[in-house]
């Protein structure tokens, strides 16, 4: 029986991270800004079927950058997570906390046990109540590593370009529409282009609706957004 | 999903959007039904009495009384029978209060889930089909005495039209086109209702429609509430449309049951 090559674990875990990154770097970016009223999610998405912004419960929204069949199944998985969690205990006891967890435990034991990592990037965003609770914004990374953010956070293929501009240009209020137009500048921070609203996948975390505070903005109303904002 | 690893991978079902079905993996100690029901299951226990549904000229009226019974004793003045499934849609709850309020919620969250996963609505014709398995799984409780039978309707956005459907305790469905009622006042109310009951009715007709049913219930069935004066309750009546499921201030519903009051105590005291 021939022995199988050895190949160091330090070596084995860079490879699959390099290989993560690389994956995840082809991708568009996705950018998350606090606003006045809640939580800004914006997408470079042309697509107006496959979203990569979407709703897990009340409070609560998933984004996710990178290989499209592997965040829709951990997207799937949270909303299965919070649903029962919800139907046993309480609808308010459903937490971002309690699912970014479960994520970064997720994508930690493929990072470590499976011989492809997955190439994704999560962030997992709940609104607060507007009784002066804080929003949270969890970003999980491919190997499982948890970061919470605040005020903005970035993903994607530029990621740290978008989060060095927002950290120059970021300021705490702003309303709906120029939460918006930063957000779009953002993510055209590292290309020549302009983005239209087509192109764009855009959805709030809204404290000021009832119950389900997760609402896209649909392409007519953010041609009206970005033209108030300019 | 904290033991996740293998959960998504291979994922052979990771296109149902049923929650019932998840959690019949899941939970399965959670679903309707999953105990046993006792041999000796209390033969009493509250119930809740008339729920109705009325098509008028943008939608379906959904409306109830407030009271729950078991035997002659009142369980609750102020119990609500009629909830909010979805946008689009509402589920009005007679029988064993219980059994059926956890049925209701149940109902919510398998038609979020769904919405959530697949990223569109089901149809209204997929939503009433689903209620009906969930009423067949409650049978053996049923055969006990905890008999769901709820009414479902709602706003078709294809037909564009109000509909709504009664079920039976297997799971029988049959839609109604004009008009229903359920529970222990329901034969009073559909009487009333079709004397009452035109095409195109405008939203104060059908919610007066709707209040007179639900007066000649309590009027003549011991386990139906009317209004109770003294506390301020009075029936619960819900709208839904072509914009969504909205309730109707209590205010108006008071409104209304007082008119109702004064127009029978002048007219006709002795009915």
């Amino acid at each position: 029986m021939p022995l199988p090559y050895y190949v160091s674990p330090e070596q084995m875990m860079k490879d699959k991270a390099e290989y993560a990154r690389k994956g995840i770097a082809r991708g568009r970016s996705i950018v998350t800004l606090e606003y006045a009223d809640g939580i800004l999610l914006v997408a470079e998405n042309p697509s107006t079927l496959l979203h990569k912004i979407s709703e897990i419960y009340d409070r609560i929204a998933f984004a996710g950058v990178g290989k499209y069949n592997e965040f829709e199944n951990l997207r799937i998985a949270g909303i299965r997570h919070a649903d029962v969690k919800g139907y046993s205990y309480s609808r308010g006891d459903v937490t971002a906390k309690a699912l970014a967890n479960a994520y970064s435990q997720a994508l930690g034991n493929i990072f470590t046990q499976d011989i492809k990592p997955f190439e994704i990037e999560v962030l997992v965003a709940e609104v607060a109540e507007s009784n002066g609770s804080k929003n949270e914004i969890y970003h999980i990374l491919y190997d499982g590593t948890i970061e919470d953010e605040h005020n903005y956070a970035a993903m994607g293929g530029q990621a740290d370009e978008i989060r060095r501009f927002l950290k120059d240009h970021y300021r705490e209020g702003l309303p709906l529409g120029e939460a918006l137009g930063l957000g779009v500048r953002a993510l055209t921070v590292t290309q020549n282009k302009t983005l239209s609203e087509r192109d764009l996948e855009v959805a709030v975390l809204d404290r000021t609706k009832v119950q389900r505070k997760f609402r896209r903005i649909p392409v007519e109303a953010l041609g009206q957004l970005l033209g108030t904002a300019r | 999903m904290m033991d996740a690893g293998d959960r998504w991978r291979g994922f052979s079902d990771s296109s149902n959007p049923s929650f019932v079905d998840l959690l019949r993996r899941e939970a399965p100690h959670l679903m309707p039904g999953a105990s046993p029901a006792p041999t000796d299951a209390p033969r009493e226990p509250p119930h809740g009495t008339t729920v109705l549904s009325v098509r008028y000229r943008d939608g379906v009226i959904m409306a109830g009384d407030r009271q729950a019974t078991a035997g002659f004793q009142v369980a609750s003045r102020r119990i609500e029978k009629i909830f909010k499934a979805d946008e689009l849609s509402g589920i009005g709850i007679a029988g064993a209060a219980g059994p059926a309020t956890e049925m209701a919620r149940l109902f919510q969250t398998e038609l979020e889930h769904y919405e959530k996963v697949e990223g569109e609505n089901l149809s209204l014709e997929g939503k009433a089909n689903r209620l009906s398995q969930m009423i067949r799984m409650n049978l053996p409780a049923a055969m006990q005495g905890l008999v769901v039978v709820p009414i479902f309707a709602g706003y078709d956005e294809k037909a564009g039209v109000g509909r709504l459907f009664k079920y039976d305790i297997t799971g029988g469905r049959y839609e109604e086109t004009n008009y229903d009622a359920q529970g222990s006042g329901a034969n009073y109310a559909r009487d009333s209702l079709k004397k009452l009951w035109k095409r195109d009715m405008a939203r104060e007709e059908a919610l007066r429609a709707a209040l007179e049913a639900i007066f000649d219930a309590a009027d003549e069935d011991v386990g139906t509430g009317g209004a109770d004066l003294v506390r301020g309750i009075f029936p619960t009546v819900k709208l839904i449309t072509r914009s969504g499921f909205a309730e109707v201030p209590e205010d108006e519903a008071r409104r209304v049951w007082e008119a109702i009051l004064a127009d029978r105590a002048r007219n006709s005291p002795g009915a």
